[in-house]
């Protein structure tokens, strides 16, 4: 049992606060077009979602390619301007902040990102990274500085040397561990893991997922967690967002939605998952097809033109995500 | 088998016997692969296994004479095809092998394509290549073979180029391509890692079916543990350019025996159990340049290294019917207590 299960249990009927609600999101890409490269449609990246993240909680983020994960954690921390909706962070809406205010409000939440390759500038020192942000906000003494980024380092499981290395000197799994102490250097309160471990062995993505796991209890983080990978989603996270074509189509905790998946979309994509255990081998649902293109996603249901359970009111109606079990949401029309 | 297959089914389909393929960096040759053997039998799906940086790919790379020239070469072992030795099979010879007896098909279906031909084009060039058919046949049949991997709408994609299709897509048609003339081993290399889960399910239900239809063996290379226990007869465990394990699937998952391939199966988080902690392996594979000359090359990361594992190094043999290790624990001379106690 973790220490945080513990803490929960003795303090009996203490719910924990919202970190962060997210309400009626949407996100969309404008099309141009024609001679004037006027707008003549939109990409619906992120159409209409919302939930909530418990402090200390980890929620994870599911879904194929091209379902909107990746924006919505980008939208949640104001690195793309959302469309519509609200983003309240810790009682505060930060929708529609601002300059100094956004910049201020930056500090709390921080991204690890997907290419441990790509995400760390190769002509800086490891130090000079891992510092940056927090000179961005505040003055420290230069030499206090290098002992706190040093202590980082060590923290994320590195030797203090690294400091004065590039990052082009370290394997994928240490770069990914020198992404990780970049977002813990502000101290902040949520960090949005967009695919942290996809890049990476699994040897390697064990090591990344058990640190993360052992920050959070240090730390007291709360974490979104985007993979396209359900195992590991299911490893790490409190709650559960199945995500399709940009819109939630279930949320349960993490219990609830492998033990029973109600949306036929979750049930296939569970089913997809190659056990690594040859007796299980399963008779599959197969989705056939691909993901219809965002830019003109089917009316209706989304997933109705994949779904092996289609009706005819699925391809007329959107289905809401209610509420169906305590906890437990799902967008379709079955239930 | 069926009867009129008897004869060649003497010899196996593919037998690599010490298998040595080498690179040149700073004008002297350091061994990707070091010394594997093993073999493919007619209809066998093997599964190649192991971390990034193992030797999976130079492997199959070795095999189909694709080892970027001049830096890349097989420095020893023979590689026998239907009990031929191809290695020393200059380029016309292995234009001939292949596309028409063995083929691959690559993990990125993006860049596998050429952008400026259409679909029907690089199918039919295959085609042509290897049988004596006019061109409307070859497109005839460029139309049947999409078809037979299961893409919608087939006589008109096979005017469309590339780009226009998707990810899950492109992998069917190298698949396609890689099919053509009934090859009869197809090696493929990660072809679903670049895929999700629900299209990478199409894509091993495709290969499963076609192999069976086909009579076509498969060496399968990837990471991915829940691959290979969905496909594959045989597994073999790589580790930094040797064979580690060698067993049939069932007996690998039941009994993994080698400490390296404990430990990858104990790393992945699997659906149905809760874990607080996954089991990690310390440190990474040792880089071409500093292999250890003696001994166990896992021995520096391994849990239950011993003294005598920087001293000896293991030989792949067989621990009981078939599974075959190569790892001290195992060895018949060792203490037997010691032994269960590996297991």
């Amino acid at each position: 049992m973790t220490t945080k299960e513990l803490a929960e249990k003795g303090k009996p009927g203490q719910e924990r606060e919202n970190l962060l609600e997210v309400k009626n999101l949407k996100t969309y890409y404008p099309i141009h077009g024609g001679f004037f490269k006027r707008v003549v449609g939109n990409v619906k990246a992120v159409d209409d979602i919302s939930f909530t993240i418990k402090k200390g909680e980890t929620m994870g983020l599911v879904g194929e390619s091209g379902c909107g994960k990746s924006t919505t954690g980008r939208t949640i921390l104001r690195l793309i301007k959302p469309t519509g909706g609200q983003i309240i962070f810790d009682g505060e809406d930060i929708t529609k902040i601002s300059g100094t205010r956004l910049r201020k409000a930056r500090q709390d939440f921080q991204m690890v990102f997907q290419d441990p390759y790509a995400s760390l500038n190769p002509m800086q020192m490891v130090g000079d990274i891992i510092s940056e942000p927090i000179k961005n906000f505040e003055r420290r003494d230069k030499k206090e500085l290098e002992e706190f980024v040093k202590s980082l380092l060590v923290r994320v499981g590195l030797p203090e040397t690294a400091y004065y290395k590039y990052a082009h000197e370290f394997s994928g799994g240490q770069r990914q561990r020198i992404g990780i102490a970049r977002a813990l250097a502000l101290n902040p309160k949520l960090i949005i893991a967009d695919e942290p471990v996809s890049a990476l062995d699994v040897s390697v993505q064990s090591q990344v997922l058990n640190l993360l796991k052992d920050l959070q209890e240090e730390f007291d983080l709360t974490y979104l967690f985007i993979a396209h990978d359900l195992s590991v989603v299911k490893h790490m996270s409190d709650t559960i967002g199945v995500m399709y074509l940009g819109n939630l189509v279930e949320v349960a905790s993490n219990k609830d939605l492998y033990s029973e998946p109600l949306h036929p979309y979750t049930q296939a994509l569970i089913s997809a998952i190659p056990e690594p255990d040859p007796k299980l081998r399963k008779e599959r649902i197969v989705l056939q097809g691909d993901v219809p293109s965002p830019a003109n996603p089917p009316t209706g249901c989304p997933f109705h033109t994949r779904c092996p359970m289609a009706q005819e009111i699925c391809s007329q109606e959107k289905p809401p995500l209610k509420e169906v079990r305590p906890g437990h949401h799902v967008a379709c029309v079955l239930y | 088998m069926t009867s009129k297959s008897k004869t060649p089914a003497q010899t196996p389909l593919l037998e690599v016997r010490n298998l040595q393929t080498g690179f040149k960096i700073d004008k002297q040759y350091y061994n990707a692969v070091e010394g594997v053997s093993f073999t493919i039998d007619r209809k066998q799906i093997v599964g190649i296994v192991g971390e990034s940086g193992c030797g999976k790919s130079v492997m199959s790379l070795s095999i189909m004479h694709l080892l970027p020239k001049g830096i890349g070469k097989v420095r020893g072992g023979e590689i026998l095809f239907e009990g031929t030795d191809i290695v020393g099979y200059n380029e016309k010879k292995m234009n001939n092998i292949r596309g028409k007896d063995i083929s691959m098909i690559f993990q990125e279906p993006m860049t596998s394509l050429n952008p400026v031909f259409t679909i029907g084009f690089q199918i039919a060039e295959v085609l042509l290549n290897h049988q004596d058919i006019t061109k409307s046949e070859a497109r005839a049949k460029a139309v049947t073979l999409l078809k037979n991997v299961g893409i919608p709408r087939a006589d008109q994609i096979v005017n469309e180029y590339p780009h226009q299709l998707s990810g899950g897509m492109r992998q069917r048609v190298m698949i396609a391509m890689a099919i053509a003339c009934q090859p009869k081993l197809l090696i493929a290399d990660e072809p679903t890692t670049a895929l999700d889960v629900t299209v990478q399910a199409q894509i091993l239900d495709l290969l499963k079916n076609i192999q069976e239809v086909n009579d076509m063996s498969i060496m399968l290379i990837t990471h991915d543990l829940g691959v290979v226990a969905e496909i594959c007869d045989v597994v073999l465990v790589m580790y930094a350019g040797k064979i580690v394990e060698r067993a049939t699937v069932e007996d690998l998952f039941e009994y993994p025996q080698h400490p390296y391939t404990q430990l990858l199966m104990e790393a992945i988080p699997k659906m149905e159990e809760e874990k607080e902690r996954l089991a990690t392996i310390e440190g990474l594979v040792p880089s071409v340049k500093d292999m250890p000359e003696v001994g166990c090359r896992f021995a520096n990361r391994c849990p239950k290294a011993m003294p005598e594992c920087m001293q000896i190094t293991p030989q792949l043999e067989d621990t009981k019917g078939g599974h075959e290790v190569a790892c001290l624990l195992y060895e018949e001379s060792w203490p037997r207590e010691e032994r269960v106690g590996a297991r």
